[in-house]
């Protein structure tokens, strides 16, 4: 581990990797998953894999333990660790191997910890198995990890269960157990995925500080370019399991060669300019509050927003906020206890069941997960023809004319009114719910989080669309995310939520531009930037408190 | 000292293609994927297929009636097996072969009527308490609760003790038993569904309870629940055959699977083969091996594992 020597931590030359797949009703075929990959990672280095998903980027970071995730073999090339090829290993080699010299940080902390056991035994776990510290070290390395992490209460987090300390605050811990045997790399898969972005910042902190200071390598795996630019030295871009470029963090961000690396960098740029006020309200919220049965907390307090007819108003908050509720609230699925919903100005009937087919109709949602929301046993013609005939008892041909109009609409190809929505990609699948909300010919529709769980250029593409579709049929949008980014891309007003209250509302040049207040400006800075050194900038304005986490 | 004041010496490399510079979906759709069954699951369905086959037909082709006797004229009890009697013959007399054939269909009448019984209350049970909101739930998840603690073999004895022994009570026992299992099964598929994304599309929608619960719910609830039947089939025919085993199922000279077991049980100590006793077995072992065989495939077919829930 004190090897001084030029030898690379990690070193993979030509890397291939294969799985079998098992399509249905055929033979079971190989598959090239990662193919010709070479990288170095030097001492106190940070790589950043970037890519989509299917890139083969967490495959990668495995394979540098030698380790293939379901039935995945590594069948080409040389992995050497510290300069040992790791593919000639024995078993026993390999478990010293793996938590030992090389260590892993997944990307659901809570998933990834026995609940039963406390965190501390959980840190010095693998540090023990392998003898290398006594126990009473290792428990004095791993409350000085917990320091260098920035945990709260250093001394005795170790004592509490993984049920009791927050999610930013697991990560971090899952990243002290992954420092605690003194490794000499560190995969981080996607470790800050999962959290708020004013978490995401502390963790990428604490990350960041204690690569420097324990001057191990690590591996940062992600799919957000403007992350991985934070902490790398070096980045490379995968796609469909082949290098697209490699090169230092600030060639890749400042010049990227290829063409979708460029588009990687020039990810969600301001799509649309702020539109005018017009007068006309289609939707308006005066002082909703509104609470759960089981719960008697009010999760919306007081909420009060309008909405103009083929406008976008943009809802921000983070987990937590009350976002989706107010959602709920508007489509009737949860009536509010207090204030009125006015819909083209006529007031709207709290509950869903009083409200009347065209008022059901006018108001459309888009949800968040496109795979739970069609229905898996029928077709992207069943789905989308629905609506057709509920609203407008289109039937036969002329339901199979407006459903392929409908489709061409949502830009996708031929053939796809007979497919099963198992069949379809993420984005594709998001389009056809797009396709349904539309089919209603609705005037507002309500997306909730609808590029959450979208690769970034697919995200971007629905974006695109979703703006187009505007323009065309004047719909107004109810845009509800935790994603800043989108915001700025398509809003033309904004109401930010913090703890079920807006906090800040107003059209989107004004939200967004100083004075803020408190939380606000956390949100804001908070949002990572596509270029060097951010990170140490709000490191320094260190304005930031600890958000509560 | 930070990160990126020490320039990183990586020299660049691009990628010579240009492949992936388009950035583009699928545009048209891919081949839909289809049920087939496996090498195994085909296997099951042959053996599945054989014992249908000879439960429908088998009282017609048997080469004996249920109760007549290959040799009438000779002492001829537990003989091996010998032209005229192919399986030899049983306790009293009678043409094992002869028996089998008409105990399929007696044993998989029954266990097919009951657990169609079971199925048709269990799910609308199920699906209804749900649908029904939480309140109705609660009471029909109690009193079912207090069903099911009934152990079933002893329910089945009290039951046929008290009226008696005939094929009507037999399915209607064994379906109701089995209905309250059903309904758990029903219940808790139900409940992750109505629970999903698309439910709650179409109540937004507007769309009825009728359409939720018949195209919403059902086709989602369907395949796991096709799965379950067939195990619940084997249940029943072990169930069916265990209360033959005991005396208390079909009541001879009728022949079922599990009585003729029991009552040609000492061909085990006296008899010239042990195949009166064996051959009933290896039916009942058949077929619910091939049964689970074919539900195997559908289940994975499904992507579900039904063994969380049952």
């Amino acid at each position: 581990m004190l090897d001084q020597t030029t030898t690379p931590v990690l070193s993979v030359k030509n890397l291939k990797i294969q799985a079998t797949s098992y399509p249905p009703g055929e033979k079971p075929k190989d598959i090239t998953i990662v193919e010709d990959v070479s990288f170095t990672v030097q001492r106190g280095k940070v790589l950043g894999l970037i890519g989509e998903s299917g890139a083969g980027k967490s495959t990668i970071g495995l394979t540098s333990m030698a380790f293939g995730r379901g039935g995945v073999r590594i069948t080409g090339g040389e992995i050497l660790v510290n300069g040992r090829d790791i593919l000639k290993d024995s078993q026993s080699q390999l478990r010293s191997l793996r938590g030992q010299d090389v260590t892993y940080v997944s990307q659901s902390a809570a998933a990834s910890f026995n609940p039963s056991k406390r965190l501390m035994d959980q840190v010095i776990e693998a540090t023990l198995r392998h003898g290398i510290l006594s126990k009473n070290e290792a428990k004095t390395r791993a409350i000085e990890l917990f320091r260098k992490l920035g945990l709260p209460s250093p001394e005795t987090i170790g004592d509490r269960y993984p049920h009791q300390v927050s999610g930013g605050q697991l990560q971090r811990v899952m990243t002290a157990m992954a420092l605690c045997p003194k490794p000499s790399l560190v995969v981080f898969d996607e470790p800050t995925t999962a959290l708020d972005v004013t978490t995401q910042i502390d963790v990428l902190k604490a990350i960041k500080e204690a690569i420097r200071e324990t001057g191990v390598a690590a591996l940062y795996i992600t799919h957000d370019l403007a992350v991985v630019a934070q902490v790398s030295d070096d980045i490379m871009v995968l796609r469909h399991g082949k290098m697209v470029e490699y090169g230092a963090t600030s060639q890749i961000i400042t010049a990227p060669a290829q063409a979708y690396t460029q588009d990687l960098v020039n990810i969600r740029s301001e799509l649309h300019s702020e539109k005018q006020e017009n007068g006309t309200p289609i939707l308006k919220i005066e002082n909703v509050t509104a609470r759960y049965k089981s719960v008697p907390i009010n999760v919306l307090k007081d909420i009060s927003v309008t909405l103009e007819a083929g406008h976008t108003l943009a809802v921000v908050g983070e987990s937590g906020s009350g976002k989706s509720t107010l959602a709920r609230a508007i489509t009737g699925l949860l009536p509010p206890i207090a204030g009125q919903i006015s819909f083209n100005d006529q007031p709207l009937p709290p509950a869903m069941q009083d409200r009347s087919k065209d008022e059901l109709r006018d108001l459309q949602m888009i949800f968040q997960m496109a795979d739970v929301a069609m229905n898996p046993r029928q077709t992207v013609g069943q789905i989308i023809g629905r609506p057709l005939t509920f609203y407008f008892g289109l039937r036969g041909s002329a339901r199979k004319a407006r459903i392929r109009e409908l489709l061409d609409q949502i830009e996708m190809g031929r053939g796809f009114e007979d497919r099963y929505p198992a069949e379809l990609s993420g984005g594709q699948k998001q389009r056809v719910c797009i396709a349904r909300a539309l089919a209603a010919k609705p005037k507002l529709i309500i997306c909730d989080e609808v590029t959450s769980a979208l690769d970034p250029l697919v995200a971007d593409g629905i974006l695109r669309l979703l703006l187009d579709l505007q323009a065309q049929e004047n719909v107004a949008y109810l845009f509800i995310t935790h994603d800043l980014a989108t915001v700025r891309a398509i809003a033309d007003k904004i109401a930010v939520m913090h703890k079920g209250k807006i906090v800040r509302y107003g059209p989107k040049s004004q939200v967004l531009t100083p004075p803020f207040d408190d939380y606000t400006d956390l949100l804001l800075s908070s949002v990572p930037e596509m270029r060097l050194g951010w990170l140490e900038e709000v490191i320094a304005n260190a304005k930031m408190q600890a958000a509560g986490n | 000292m930070t990160h990126h004041s020490r320039p990183s010496t990586q020299e660049h490399y691009v990628a010579p293609f240009d492949d992936v510079t388009s950035f583009e979906e699928l545009k048209d759709a891919p081949p839909p994927a289809k049920f087939k069954l496996t090498f195994m699951g085909k296997i099951g369905a042959v053996v599945v297929t054989f014992w249908v086959l000879i439960a429908l037909l088998g009282p017609f082709i048997a080469p004996l009636g249920e109760n007549e006797l290959p040799f009438p004229d000779a002492y001829s009890e537990f003989q091996a097996p010998q032209p005229g009697a192919w399986l030899g013959t049983d306790v009293d007399d009678r043409d094992v072969l002869s028996r089998l054939m008409f105990g399929a269909s007696r044993t998989l009448g029954i266990a097919f009527a009951a657990t169609i019984i079971a199925y048709f209350f269990g799910v609308i049970l199920g699906i209804g308490a749900i649908v029904a909101g939480p309140k109705v739930d609660l009471v029909v998840s109690r009193i079912n609760d207090a069903f099911m603690s009934l152990p079933t073999i002893m329910l089945g004895l009290v039951v046929v003790a008290a009226v008696g022994s005939s094929i009507p009570i037999l399915i209607l026992t064994a379906g109701f038993i089995y209905t309250t299992v059903v309904f758990r099964l029903a219940r808790g598929i139900g409940m992750d569904i109505i629970v999903m994304d698309y439910v709650e599309a179409a109540k937004v929608r507007g769309d009825g309870i009728w359409w939720i619960v018949t195209r919403e719910i059902w086709p989602n609830a369907a395949m796991p629940l096709i799965s379950d039947f067939g195990l619940r089939l084997i249940i029943v025919i072990l169930f069916i055959s265990s209360l033959g085993f005991l005396g208390l199922g079909v009541q001879p000279p009728q022949a079922d699977w599990g009585s003729m077991v029991r009552e040609n049980l000492g061909a085990l100590q006296y008899g010239e083969s042990y195949l009166p006793v064996i051959a009933p077995a290896v039916a009942i072992a058949t077929l619910t091996v091939g049964i689970n065989l074919v539900v195997d495939d559908i289940s994975s077919h499904a992507g579900r594992k039904l063994s969380g829930r049952m």
